[in-house]
């Protein structure tokens, strides 16, 4: 079996240097924000967060239908781990997100703010994926309707956000419409930097998992072949490709 | 499409002879009229709050529907049959949507009155047809999203759990434009011309959502 991993060292390094700069850029070289001071900092945490989980989530979705299309388990793998990351990345991204809202706005949560609802929305609609995948025991059945919702959920993501966008009148800042956004320069640059450090360490933990769960399997099928069948336990009901 | 429409009226007729969905649908719907109108400690509903009890209401009584869709095929082994027949898989996708959604019509043919009669503003008559034209499409959406649901839960161990909770984020857009429609419907003396915005919203969900499935649908069947 060959590893689908590769680049890991580089792509470590990479994700390293580009959060490290990053997060220098943002405390040390980003003006304070006039209105709403030293808490603004964490806009530059929280938009790559959700930025990057939103992406990985329609990232899900076109590893599915790479798995549809050619029944490769790796694509399952990538799948399952895009929705993974995403996952927690959008649970971050959510927290970050209702820290600055009380601190600029005054509530925790804001019904009247679209961009938040569909987020939550998406947020519970992704949930779903595990449970899905843990019930359904055949692990080949398990991988293609797990893609099969990967699809219509990745679909999904874009959708909800205009129909949610339509239903209220927003208040969220918009940081990039089509005119480059309403930000100066420095901070342009800081968040940009971030959105790639957050890209980059979104698919470098992606790949660390997927590394992971392939030396696992790799593992198990080497013990089984020099122990013989009997000496590995048999897998329990498990969520992720196996 | 002989093939769907063979399929439909063999669940038409099981559906006729066991009585078992669409009666349990009209319970379910009347009962949470009644059970709203104690929780929110009103007689009579306007706007915005009516459109949201007959949207979650119809809703919620569609989830009775898309859980049981497919649990005879399974049970009595018509999901084998079919996959031996020689005939296009998508044909069981069509089938089924039209079940769903004839059994949600069939569910609003008594729920409506059921809803003018115990909760409704007075005087509603002409904005009856745009109201009705919001549910169509609506019924359209949740038939379309139920059934591809509910084939994926079939298959699951938790079928009974997997359903709802995949079906319910994957109906909230199809939820916000009903509601939000319907409210300016639902005032006594309303026009009868509907939100022309989320009619659109409403069509677009459901003519996206019934690409996916057909595109989709095949994967479902595979054994």
């Amino acid at each position: 079996m060959t590893t689908h991993v590769r680049h890991l060292l580089g792509l470590t390094i990479a994700t390293a240097v580009t959060v490290t700069a990053a997060l220098v850029l943002v405390f040390f070289y980003a003006p304070l924000d006039a209105n709403q001071g030293f808490v603004q900092k964490i806009f530059y945490i929280h938009v790559p967060l959700a930025i990057v989980s939103l992406v990985g989530y329609c990232l899900g979705g076109v590893f599915g239908i790479g798995y549809l299309r050619t029944g490769k388990r790796v694509w399952d793998m990538r799948s399952y781990c895009a929705i993974h990351m995403s996952l927690i990345f959008s649970v971050g991204g959510i927290i970050a997100g209702s820290i600055w809202a009380k601190a600029s706005w005054g509530h925790w949560w804001l019904w009247s703010e679209p961009t938040l609802v569909s987020y939550l929305i998406v947020i519970l609609l992704f949930c779903t994926y595990q449970p899905l995948r843990f019930s359904i025991e055949d692990p080949e059945r398990q991988a293609r309707y797990a893609a099969v919702f990967a699809v219509v959920a990745g679909a999904f993501v874009p959708i909800n956000f205009i129909v949610v966008r339509l239903s209220v009148a927003y208040v969220h800042p918009r940081i990039l419409n089509l005119q480059g956004g309403a930000l100066p320069g420095s901070m342009k640059l800081t968040f940009y930097l971030s959105l790639l450090g957050v890209a980059l360490l979104f698919a470098t933990l992606m790949k660390y998992e997927m590394a992971s769960k392939e030396m696992r399997i790799e593992t198990r099928r080497l013990r089984r072949a020099l122990l013989g069948e009997d000496a590995v336990r048999p897998l329990g009901r498990t969520a992720s490709p196996s | 499409m002989r093939t769907a429409a063979t399929i439909l009226r063999k669940d038409l007729r099981v559906e006729l002879r066991t009585l078992e969905t669409v009666p349990s649908m009209w319970l379910l719907a009347i009962t949470t009229f009644v059970i709203f109108h104690f929780g929110l400690g009103r007689d009579t509903l306007r706007g915005q709050l009516a459109a949201g009890v007959l949207t979650v209401t119809l809703l919620f009584a569609g989830m009775l529907a898309i859980n049981r869709l497919f649990v005879a095929e399974r049970e009595q082994g018509g999901f084998d049959a079919f996959l031996l027949a020689p005939v296009d898989r998508t044909a069981m996708f069509f089938a089924k949507t039209g079940a769903l959604f004839l059994f949600l019509v069939a569910t609003e043919v008594v729920a409506l009155p059921a809803f003018a009669l115990l909760l409704a503003p007075p005087s509603l008559g002409s904005s009856l047809p745009a109201v009705l034209l919001f549910l169509a499409l609506a019924d359209l959406g949740v038939a379309v999203i139920g059934t591809f649901v509910s084939a994926i839960a079939v298959h699951t161990r938790a079928r009974d759990l997997i359903g709802p909770i995949l079906g319910l984020p994957l109906l909230l857009p199809a939820l916000i434009a009903t509601a939000r429609g319907l409210a300016p419907l639902l005032v006594p003396g309303a026009g009868g011309s509907p939100p022309a915005k989320w009619l659109a919203v409403l069509a677009l969900y459901d003519l996206v959502n019934a690409l996916l499935a057909v595109g989709l649908f095949d994967f479902l069947l595979e054994e």
